[in-house]
């Protein structure tokens, strides 16, 4: 009996991404690339290479210049109102974790249970409890973004993006701000989303990250690409990483230089 | 909708509304004429009048379309903004309305009282009052005090990026941030233009009787009860809503529209406050026409 093929969550074609800032300002072109359910894309990049904006763009916030965009089949040209259900496959975490301020972190996270579901607080509050109490966050449900550290808030948008439980997850630099103890927390936790967590009923998670420094993204079952000069090159393996001659990836590989004065 | 909604901020403001035009336009040399500077000037009034139109547009469809949607969110965002754009500034109405009282109508009603024409004291009050005043005085104070902070909250919003994240979650925006302000807004100043004209017509009479002008309380309110036609009451109230509704319009719409920078929003705020007076302004003078033609 033959396998069928996993189903491209992800079919870019001859993509071109324009800045969200001003979409006539192209940050990356040509992109042709493609990403199976369940699998785990590292996409590298130094700052200002346009991964945001990609990322945004593949989270389906904004439509490409050129080129066609399928995710989970659907042609995102085409997106609007009918569609959103297949946009909310996708959950995304911004850099920085982009909550609402005027909200506690459990309105943040309950926020788009309530929207979504037509939920009174009250319900919504005791639906986000377990995945609060999952993400360690329990203790600072009642307390407004400003008054936490980078490292929580960060986790914060993390829980509000699995609130809906999405089938893939788009993390815009999600170590960049972190602490080492938060960061090998969040490796660990992204690892069991993408084998497939309990929260998302065990169903392996496909998963893409941007980031500015690959060394804590290596892993053998991980595919990687990179971001330079309005390419992307998909790369492969860590294998392919390790032997590129590229001289950008050499920079995101090396330890960063410290200044001494 | 969220797609839609960034369409039409990204689309409609940015190329069909040409607002990339309106930023070169603005940072354009001096014009060597005053022709030129004409019609820069009339160009950029009508790019703005398209977006707050357009904007209005979007707004009202929101409304119409999504009144069924997320009620439990939307229903307890709507009573956060009365009691903001309303119960929170009646203690400030209530000293305007004494102000106003003690320093217009009171003199009014005793320089009438003197010159023994007592019988023009309800159709002046009406309208100065109802008419003109109340309604126009509520209008530029609610936009001082709540327009301004939409303006900031959102142009604050937009520039953190709390915009995307609500598309991002497969919230709209417009009807998240947007309608609960307008509906606030329009309620709100419906309601204070009332409590005002009330506040302000009762401490009027109370500085008349202090000058002790012969006027007993039974006269004066018989004088504006009989002045007061049903047609003051349905204007008053489309006109208070029509202003409450365009300020909510004119100052989300720079607060929300256009992407900005932190450093912009102190100046998107201050262009917001000058359209929302001529704004109200405008729909004042097609009210007056409405008196007039009635």
């Amino acid at each position: 009996m033959s396998e069928t093929p996993n189903p491209a969550a992800i079919e870019m074609r001859g993509v071109s991404v324009g800045a969200m800032r001003d979409i006539s300002f192209r940050v990356v072109e040509g992109v042709d690339w493609s990403v199976a359910a369940g699998e785990f894309w590292v996409i590298a990049g130094q700052q200002h290479s346009g991964k945001s904006d990609f990322l945004k763009m593949t989270a389906g916030l904004m439509t490409p210049v050129r080129g066609s965009y399928n995710l989970f089949g659907v042609e995102t040209q085409t997106f609007g109102e009918a569609e959103l259900a297949e946009r909310l496959r996708v959950g995304f975490v911004f850099e920085g974790g982009q909550l609402f301020n005027h909200l506690t972190i459990r309105e943040n996270v309950a926020l788009p249970l309530q929207y979504r579901q037509n939920l009174a607080y009250d319900a919504a509050a005791q639906a986000v409890q377990p995945l609060l109490e999952l993400m360690e966050l329990a203790p600072l449900a009642d307390i407004t973004p400003p008054n936490i550290s980078d490292n929580w808030r960060q986790r914060a948008a993390l829980a509000r993006a699995l609130i809906l439980k999405p089938e893939a997850l788009l993390l815009d630099n999600p170590l960049g701000r972190l602490g080492g103890r938060h960061l090998q927390w969040w490796l660990r936790f992204l690892d069991r989303l993408w084998r497939g967590h309990d929260w998302c009923v065990g169903r392996p998670m496909t998963l893409v990250v941007t980031t500015e420094d690959l060394r804590p993204w290596r892993n053998a079952n991980r595919k990687y690409a990179l971001l330079r000069d309005k390419k992307f090159f998909p790369l492969g393996s860590w294998n392919d990483v390790e032997s590129a001659n590229d001289p950008v990836l050499k920079e995101l590989l090396a330890v960063p230089l410290e200044t001494t004065i | 909708m969220t797609l839609c909604y960034a369409e039409a901020v990204r689309g409609n403001l940015a190329k069909a509304f040409k607002l990339m035009d309106t930023q070169l336009f603005r940072r354009a040399a001096l014009p060597k004429s005053y022709t030129d500077f004409l019609g820069r000037k009339l160009f950029l009034f009508l790019l703005t009048v398209q977006g707050l139109a357009a904007f209005a547009l979007i707004t009202l469809g929101v409304i119409l379309r999504k009144s069924g949607v997320a009620r439990n969110v939307i229903r307890p965002r709507i009573r956060q903004e009365i009691a903001r754009a309303g119960v929170a500034l009646l203690p400030l109405f209530l000293f305007v309305a004494l102000a106003l009282g003690f320093l217009v109508i009171g003199q009014t009603v005793s320089v009438l009282a003197r010159v023994g024409a007592t019988e023009y004291l309800g159709t002046t009050m009406v309208i100065v009052v109802v008419r003109e005043l109340g309604p126009l005085l509520a209008a530029m104070l609610v936009l001082a005090r709540v327009g301004t902070a939409h303006v900031i909250e959102l142009g604050t919003a937009r520039a953190m990026g709390e915009v995307e994240a609500l598309e991002a979650l497969g919230i709209d925006p417009v009807h998240y941030l947007i309608v609960p302000r307008v509906i606030g807004m329009a309620v709100g100043v419906f309601s204070l233009t009332v409590y005002l004209i009330i506040g302000a017509l009762a401490s009027g009479y109370l500085f008349a009787f202090l000058q002790d002008v012969p006027l007993t309380p039974g006269d004066y309110f018989r004088e504006l009860v009989g002045a007061l036609g049903w047609l003051d009451f349905a204007l008053l109230a489309l006109k208070t809503i029509a202003f409450g509704f365009f300020i909510a319009i004119v100052t989300c719409y720079h607060g929300l529209a256009q992407p900005l920078r932190l450093e912009e929003v102190s100046r998107v705020a201050v262009r917001a406050v000058s359209q929302g007076v001529i704004v109200c302004v405008l729909i004042d003078a097609l009210f007056i026409l409405l008196y007039l033609v009635a």
